[in-house]
């Protein structure tokens, strides 16, 4: 066993060269508020999913796409069916030719993705001072820090920014974003949203429901995924448990 | 220890028109094994059942993937969130990819300590360079095929290294792209050859193997086989104590799947490949960073060799040089249990490659070109100097008569 032990060391010493490779990027230190999904028993919270997406869908949407999730998949978050349909109609994509070959627009459907705010990125460029929002879909597994940051990014505008470090036109400063100069407006302000559930909308409690949202939608399988792992390592921990009886069992008489 | 025997008709008859049930029985059940093979003598059959993991979970995740540049990061997407259990295929394969460099390390370091390379045994650890070799590759084209930022920038470092050898250097690089640029024909013809290579590798491993039952196991004493008693048969012993290694092993592996599956991964490549933007800092996977550090540790020219062709040259010849580590080394006694000088600098050679590989995951500036500098040159100062001159000047511990001889001892006093 004490080989074992030192094998699961070398193992563990490989992991860290591993680790090292994934700190870059700059800034301070991330916050790290704590999220209610991390650790081997968590779990994604609804009601913060829920008003993690109200955030997205009344402030982050009106620059930002979030292309890889359906809007279907909002039942996920606990949409109804009638909302579902609601959300996904209030932007229109073109529709297939008709009969006599003209294309028109029609209004989304729970099937179709996310429909982007710009028809395309030129666009979305444009509208924001020549740095286009980023897609979010993937955003809490894209950057280092994951979650971390974006909840961070989230609360890190500076209103005066430190007197050497000027801020270009068109820029806003963030602690926490690489070079400082972020060309996204601050967004969370005290009261943004009415939460239909009423909670009270201060500037923490929106940046983590909209970071629990974004981390939703960058890893939808999490709960079921944790879930199995559960199941599967007790299993294998009983299963290795009558391996091991059943070496020393046959091994009884060799050494 | 007999050979096939059965009472069954239609298995006799197969038998004797295709021995493949003697062939088992030989190999499988009967063959003879080191009674006193310790735990590192687990990780070969551990890399072997990753091996059929990663063929098994590929091929399920070729049926929904489309290596176009246009639709690879997508159909990746598709498989994480839209097909049944998808996200537990890739994470398997993407994980099972470390875990497999985890164990084959483990693999390499059992042999370099135990001296298991050495003659009888030249060929067999011929085999399992190439194997090696192979996986290298493999897990490069790999990581291109979800074709995020880290996929696109990474396949354009590494095949521009080509590039660093004089007048044949650009058109090999073009060559390779099927291009002036890392772009669709490259995916394609990297995605060809990604699912090509594990199968090769599955063929050398069928040679490893063979090498392996012919020259028989190595062992923590590194005396050969002399008598039966030294001895037993695979079957039970080994099956049911690789069975167990498989057990703990599963666990380790999985708790990387469930609970961190992107750990060992890059955040950049959950953004899109994008030729306009360069990452601000490229790095390969982790298993090639100390290959990766030496690369980078030459950093003049000379006359008309540039700095990157010895880097080039050096990374390459630092995998080459194992082929003649047989011959490297001069030592009569194969174990390091009995060579306490190799013993000291067995350990040393291990912290060398740890810190290549801590040195070759961060950018390389201040301090860190001179620490790449010194342990490279201590990677091949160990190979060119260490192990010629240790074999000469150590005085090895006895030996014992046999592998049997030192249990049957310590049975009689106890
Ligand atoms: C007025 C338009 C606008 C709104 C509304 C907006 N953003 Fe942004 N966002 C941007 C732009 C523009 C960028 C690109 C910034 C850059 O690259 O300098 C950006 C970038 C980002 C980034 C990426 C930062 C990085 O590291 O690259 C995140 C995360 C982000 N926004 C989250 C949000 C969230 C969450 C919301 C909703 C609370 C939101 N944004 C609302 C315009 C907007
Ligand atoms: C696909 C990867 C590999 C697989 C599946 C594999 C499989 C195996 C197996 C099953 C054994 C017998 C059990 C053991 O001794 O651990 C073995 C032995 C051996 N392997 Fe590998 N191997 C792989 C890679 C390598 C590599 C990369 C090397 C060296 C560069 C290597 C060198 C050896 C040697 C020298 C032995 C004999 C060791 C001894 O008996 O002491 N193998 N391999």
């Amino acid at each position: 066993m004490r080989k074992l032990v030192l094998s699961a060391i070398v193992a563990a010493g490989l992991t860290a060269v591993g680790g090292t490779a994934q700190a870059s990027g700059g800034g301070e230190p991330l916050m790290k508020p704590g999220f209610s999904w991390e650790g081997v028993f968590g779990r994604y919270d609804k009601g913060e999913l829920k008003r993690g997406f109200e955030v997205f869908h009344q402030v982050c949407s009106n620059c930002h796409g979030l292309r890889l999730v359906a809007y279907r998949n909002l039942a996920a978050v606990g949409l109804d069916q009638e909302e579902i349909k609601t959300v996904a109609a209030e932007r229109e994509l073109p529709d297939a030719p008709n009969d006599e070959g003209m294309v028109s627009p029609r209004p989304g459907r729970p099937s179709d993705k996310y429909i982007d705010p710009f028809p395309n990125e030129k666009a979305a460029a444009s509208a924001n001072g020549g740095a286009a929002p980023p897609d979010l879909s993937l955003m809490a597994k894209a950057r280092v820090g994951g979650p971390n940051y974006v909840y961070s990014l989230m609360l890190g505008f500076v209103e005066n920014p430190p007197a050497d470090h000027p801020i270009p036109e068109g820029k806003y400063f963030n602690t926490y974003f690489p070079g400082n100069a972020i060309s996204m407006p601050p967004q969370l302000m005290e009261d943004l949203v009415t939460y239909a559930d009423g909670t009270k909308a201060t500037p923490e409690q929106m940046a983590k429901d909209i970071t629990a949202f974004l981390n939703w939608a960058a890893e939808p399988e999490l709960d079921e995924r944790k879930s199995m792992g559960l199941k599967v390592m007790i299993f294998l921990l009983v299963f290795t448990a009558m391996l091991y009886a059943l070496k020393r069992q046959i091994w009884k008489n060799i050494h | 220890m007999s050979g096939f025997q059965t009472n069954n008709k239609v298995v006799s008859w197969l038998d004797q028109r295709l021995p493949i049930f003697s062939m088992m029985q030989h190999s499988a059940i009967d063959y003879p094994t080191p009674r006193n093979l310790n735990y590192w003598w687990n990780f070969g059959s551990l890399a072997g059942f990753v091996l059929v993991i990663m063929i098994l979970t590929g091929v399920v995740l070729v049926m929904n993937y489309a290596s176009h540049t246009s639709m690879a990061f997508d159909s990746v997407e598709r498989i994480m969130r839209d097909v049944n259990y998808g996200w537990l295929i890739r994470y398997l394969h993407m994980n099972g990819a470390s875990m497999f460099f985890i164990l084959v390390y483990i693999h390499i370091f059992r042999n370099l300590y135990y001296g298991s390379y050495k003659s009888p045994r030249e060929v067999l650890w011929w085999i399992g360079i190439v194997i090696y070799l192979a996986m290298m590759a493999t897990g490069f084209l790999g990581y291109v095929l979800p074709w995020g930022q880290m996929s696109f920038w990474g396949a354009t470092v590494i095949t521009n290294l080509f590039s660093a050898f004089p007048i044949v250097g650009e058109p090999i690089v073009t060559w390779l792209w099927g291009g002036f640029s890392v772009d669709n024909p490259t995916l394609s013809r990297f995605f060809s050859l990604h699912y090509l290579l594990p199968f090769v590798i599955f063929g050398l491993v069928v040679l490893h193997v063979w090498a392996l039952h012919t020259v028989k196991s190595n062992n923590p004493l590194g005396v050969e086989i002399k008598t039966p008693a030294d001895a037993i048969p695979f079957h039970p012993y080994y099956t049911i104590k690789d069975l167990f290694g498989i057990g703990v092993f599963l666990m380790f592996y999985l708790a990387f799947v469930f609970w961190a599956p992107n750990f060992f991964g890059e955040p950049d490549n959950y953004i899109p490949a994008n030729p306009m933007v360069t990452p601000p800092h490229i790095v390969p996977e982790w298993y090639y960073l100390p290959f990766y550090a030496i690369l980078r540790a030459f950093t003049t020219d000379i006359w008309i060799i540039s700095a990157k062709l010895q880097g080039v040259v050096a990374m390459f010849g630092a995998i080459l040089i194992l082929f003649a580590l047989p011959w490297l080394d001069t030592s009569k006694v194969r174990s390091a249990r009995f060579r306490p000088l190799y013993r000291q600098f067995f350990w040393l050679f291990l912290i060398d490659c740890l810190i290549l590989g801590y040195v070759g995951g961060k950018p390389a500036e201040g301090i860190l070109i001179t620490v790449g500098q010194i342990a490279t040159a201590y990677y091949f100062f160990h190979f060119l100097v260490l192990m010629p001159v240790l074999g000469r000047i150590e005085k090895p511990k006895p030996l014992p008569a046999s592998i049997s001889a030192p249990v049957l001892k310590e049975k009689a006093h106890a």
